[in-house]
């Protein structure tokens, strides 16, 4: 008697949420021109940020190459990434 | 409140000029200059980045020739200036300085590594009368505005 041959079902993986529940994400990347300082105060500005909260975002931005800024609709990140393509900050839209 | 000199009002609309010409009469999309004020809206998906383009890039040519226009508004057209600026044409002098360097870092080659001192010292030892002295000197002095002006609007 040989046991039933059954396909193994894929290990969901518990760390991801599925595709639909993962929101929408506006990411800014580094660049070599825009001040530290202009930076942390279109993350005030634009998003309402704490002085601290827009600092260390600049700072991943600055050092990590890239920091995820706001999150939400896809709707609302296009919109966002567009008022920071007016501010010269390098920004995408993109569904982590 | 600044104060600036007859030749510090003439670069500065000079560069406002050059930074509407580029977003109008001589707009360019394979200009790298370009590429930077208007990225991409997504990376790696081209169809989607096109879509995203269309329905964004007019308004923020739009923002941008405008915010370039605050400067020329405010400048004499010839002489020196005291200019006091009202915080909306406060931000919008602070995006379009951001713009122009953009445009000039571009031009220049700025990298993350740069340093614009020994850029300079080396571009005036090849010829002090040559475009990216000028250039590397009007960007140095961009910087420096851009961060007194921020200064400033935060208080």
């Amino acid at each position: 008697m040989t046991a039933p041959q059954v396909v193994p079902a894929e290990t969901p993986d518990v760390e991801e949420a599925p595709v639909a529940d993962r929101p929408w994400v506006t990411v800014v990347h580094n660049d070599p021109v825009n001040l530290m300082t202009y930076v942390t105060w279109v993350f005030q500005k634009l998003f309402g940020y704490s002085e601290d909260k827009a600092h260390k975002l600049m700072l991943d931005v600055h050092y990590k190459g890239r920091a995820v800024v706001s999150s939400g609709t896809r709707e609302k990140m296009e919109h966002d990434a567009s008022c920071l393509h007016a501010y010269g900050l390098w920004a995408t839209v993109s569904h982590e | 409140m600044a104060r600036f000199a007859a030749d510090e009002v003439a670069v500065l609309r000079q560069v406002a000029s050059e930074v509407i010409g580029l977003l109008t009469d001589n707009f360019d999309r394979d200009d790298p200059v370009v590429e930077r004020l208007f990225p991409d809206g997504y990376q790696d998906d081209p169809a989607e980045a096109a879509e995203f383009r269309k329905y964004t890039e007019g308004d923020l040519k739009t923002a941008k020739i405008d915010q370039a226009g605050a400067i020329l508004a405010t400048l004499p057209s010839d002489g020196g200036a005291v200019v006091r600026l009202d915080p909306e044409a406060a931000e919008a002098w602070l995006r379009a300085l951001n713009d122009v360097r953009l445009a000039l870092g571009i031009r220049l080659d700025v990298k993350d590594d740069t340093d614009l001192l020994e850029e300079l010292d080396e571009a005036v030892m090849r010829d002090p009368t040559s475009a990216r002295v000028r250039q590397l000197t009007m960007y140095q002095y961009l910087g420096v505005l851009q961060e007194s002006l921020l200064d400033a609007i935060i208080g």
